[in-house]
């Protein structure tokens, strides 16, 4: 009888939880839907042209996403190059070498940097990034400025600035799951590697490498994280939908577009192709996920079938 | 609503309230509540008004989400606000759209300046509307240009690249400013053309009022626009514009008012230009006469002919006679300009049309 209302008690358990996780995947799928009907209007006039034209004319009715593809992936791709390197440097500080008076305060204000809302950010950005930026284009000498990573008037506003702002707000995010994953490295692995003589270098090497999966892990979230970022780079980046592989020239965002003209678009078609570049983020993001997912996957795979070749090459799974 | 007492106040109430339609006295006794939607640009003076409004009929609650033109025009074309509110008029095709003719009522106007920063000019420039137009369209690139030297004789102009400051969201702001450039530029009204958001050929573009004043600020160069309250209330110079007549006009609500007044005689008898017509939607930029200032508009609110609630809508009809009478005294400290008499004259007619329970 017990017995029975235990398992009873279990099983409305199992489904009630299980039910949360099916209820998260059927929201993915309903946000999919509704992306999709929303869209509809401007998927039926533009089809696969959407993604590669670069014409956005509200008043035409012409409609082409490519700006905004090309300012989110280029602003992210290099925020991650900034931040990625940054934070994982934070992290081994933290994990590895911090002394432990200093561990707790130094950890507790990388993570307040997370705190902080992305519209003071975007404050910071206007008044002391933006002018930077404008000087450092100004100092640059000719023979740089005339290079196409280079060019363009000194608008301050550009790519590099929301890059930059980028950076800043995604490097706790990275740096603090990347600790974490380092910190779940048991302490015998360093062990190890210090009674094979090892210096304290190559020891974080190996705690390091045994963390990969993690590190990546973290470094895709912060990725995540730029692509979807709207107030804080519409506020520094010009907001220009333009292609251009310059540092310093003005462009946009899909999300920035979408929060800047949603509230008054008043065309159908307009809004139509607005959700639509939702859509495309929303597709964009489930693939960099993906990637990063198989790449981990893969990742993983390697290691294991290889235990007994590679002795430095710790078994122990990543807590990411 | 004897049904909406009787789940909100509970019986008690409803059994009053029941009382008094009986009595036959109705309407006045219930607490009505009324939801709009639309521009942000005229908020400020609506929530003025609605608040002055429930202070002389506590009884009458009026509820106003500024979420944007766009939002507004969609939001009473689906039915799910009373009324609504736009800085530019809806098109044909949208008032088609609509499950019933829609009537618009221009409440204030507003006005919109050009303004710069230049270093090394502490003049106020003057532009003309073809200059800003060709501005606008990349055509001008520095600030010494002919053309610019032309409109300010005796102004030593530096050879600064213009940049050209816009707003990045959709806003009615844009809609006054480009419909100006497209009265005053043929080749403005073919490239890019009117709306609240449009593919600007050059610029970078500013969130809000105070992102595009930042923007110019900042920027050593740059010309961009806002409201003229917004400048008016953060002290920023601002430059004149010739108008049509041919003078040089600086914004203020006089000027805005004075603009106004050209559209204030009825369209008819082969008059098309400088005037209003019937159902008041009026593209009022570029507006003639010697004081008015060119790049001003009026903002007009939007009811449905046949409302579906009768009672709310002699509600709104009563408040708009008090808008455009008592309540226009409360535009200008806001940065508003009140409307000519002779245009509030025409509405006060034109809102007989308005179908609801005597």
């Amino acid at each position: 009888m017990k017995r029975n209302t235990t398992s009873a008690g279990d099983r409305s358990f199992r489904y009630t939880t299980g039910a949360f996780a099916l209820g998260l995947v059927l929201l993915v799928v309903g946000i999919a839907i509704v992306l999709s009907t929303e869209s509809a209007l401007s998927i039926s006039k533009f089809g696969l042209s959407f993604w590669r034209t670069s014409v956005w004319d509200p008043v035409a009715g012409e409609f082409g996403a490519f700006p905004f593809i090309w300012g989110t992936l280029y602003s992210s791709t290099l925020a991650l190059l900034i931040a990625g390197p940054i934070a994982i440097g934070i992290a081994i500080f933290l994990s590895e070498l911090c002394p432990d008076w200093l561990r707790t305060p130094l950890t507790f204000l990388t993570e307040l940097l997370a705190a902080i809302p992305s519209i003071v950010y975007g404050l910071w950005g206007i008044f002391v990034l933006v002018p930077l930026v404008r000087s450092l284009q100004l100092s640059l000498p000719e023979w740089m400025s005339n290079m196409p990573l280079f060019t363009g008037p000194p608008y301050g506003v550009s790519l590099l600035a929301a890059s930059l702002v980028l950076s800043i707000m995604i490097i706790p995010y990275t740096s603090s799951v990347a600790r974490e994953v380092l910190r779940a490295i048991p302490a015998s692995q360093r062990e190890a590697a210090y009674a094979l003589g090892s210096t304290r270098w190559e020891a974080t090497k190996v705690a390091l490498f045994a963390a990969r999966t993690g590190i990546f892990g973290a470094v895709m979230l912060g990725f995540g994280r730029a692509l979807g970022e709207t107030m804080a780079v519409t506020m520094v980046m010009g907001n220009r939908a333009e292609v251009s592989w310059s540092l310093f020239a003005p462009q946009y965002t899909m999300a920035a577009v979408i929060a800047n003209e949603f509230k008054e678009a008043v065309e159908d078609l307009h809004l139509h192709a607005l959700v639509e570049i939702g859509l495309v983020l929303f597709v964009i993001t489930l693939v960099v996920n993906t990637g990063s997912r198989l790449l981990i996957w893969r990742m993983t795979r390697e290691r294991r079938q290889m235990p007994r070749v590679t002795a430095t090459v710790p078994p122990a799974e990543s807590a990411a | 609503m004897t049904m909406k007492l009787f789940s909100l106040r509970g019986w008690r109430l409803a059994a009053a309230g029941a009382c008094v339609i009986a009595l036959g006295a109705g309407v006045a006794a219930q607490k009505q509540q009324i939801t709009g939607a639309g521009a942000t640009f005229p908020y400020p003076i609506y929530s003025k008004w609605f608040s002055e409004y429930n202070k002389l009929h506590p009884d009458i609650e009026i509820n106003y989400q500024s979420q944007g033109s766009g939002a507004g025009i969609r939001q009473i074309t689906n039915q799910t606000v009373f009324f609504g509110a736009t800085d530019g008029p809806m098109t044909d095709d949208q008032k088609l759209a609509a499950p019933g003719p829609i009537l618009h009522f221009p409440t204030v106007l507003g006005a919109v300046v050009p303004i710069f920063n230049l270093p090394g000019v502490s003049a106020e420039l003057k532009f003309t509307g073809p200059l800003l137009a060709d501005i606008f369209l990349g055509k001008i690139t520095r600030w010494n240009h002919a053309d610019i030297a032309a409109a300010n004789p005796g102004v030593a102009l530096p050879s600064t690249a213009i940049a050209v400051v816009h707003r990045a969201e959709g806003s009615g702001t844009t809609y006054i400013w480009v419909d100006y450039l497209s009265k005053v530029s043929p080749e403005w009204k073919k490239r890019v053309g009117v709306a609240n958001s449009v593919n600007w050929p050059v610029g970078l573009g500013g969130q809000g009022n105070e992102g595009v004043a930042g923007l110019v600020k900042q920027t050593p160069g740059a010309l961009g626009y806002v409201e003229l309250i917004y400048a008016a209330q953060n002290s920023i110079s601002f430059g004149a514009v010739q108008n049509s007549s041919g003078t040089f006009v600086k914004a203020s609500v006089a000027a805005t008012t004075a603009a106004g007044a050209s559209a204030a005689k009825p369209c008819g008898g082969g008059v098309k230009i400088d005037c209003m017509p019937a159902d008041f939607r009026v593209s009022n930029t570029n507006a003639a006469g010697p004081g008015a200032y060119p790049i001003a508009s009026f903002t007009w609110l939007l009811f449905y002919e046949s409302p579906k609630n009768k009672v709310h809508g002699k509600t709104m009809v009563d408040f708009l006679k008090w808008a455009l009478t008592d309540g226009q005294k409360f535009a200008a400290e806001l940065g508003y300009a009140p409307l000519p008499p002779a245009v509030v004259q025409l509405e006060m007619e034109a809102l007989k049309k308005i179908k609801v329970q005597q």
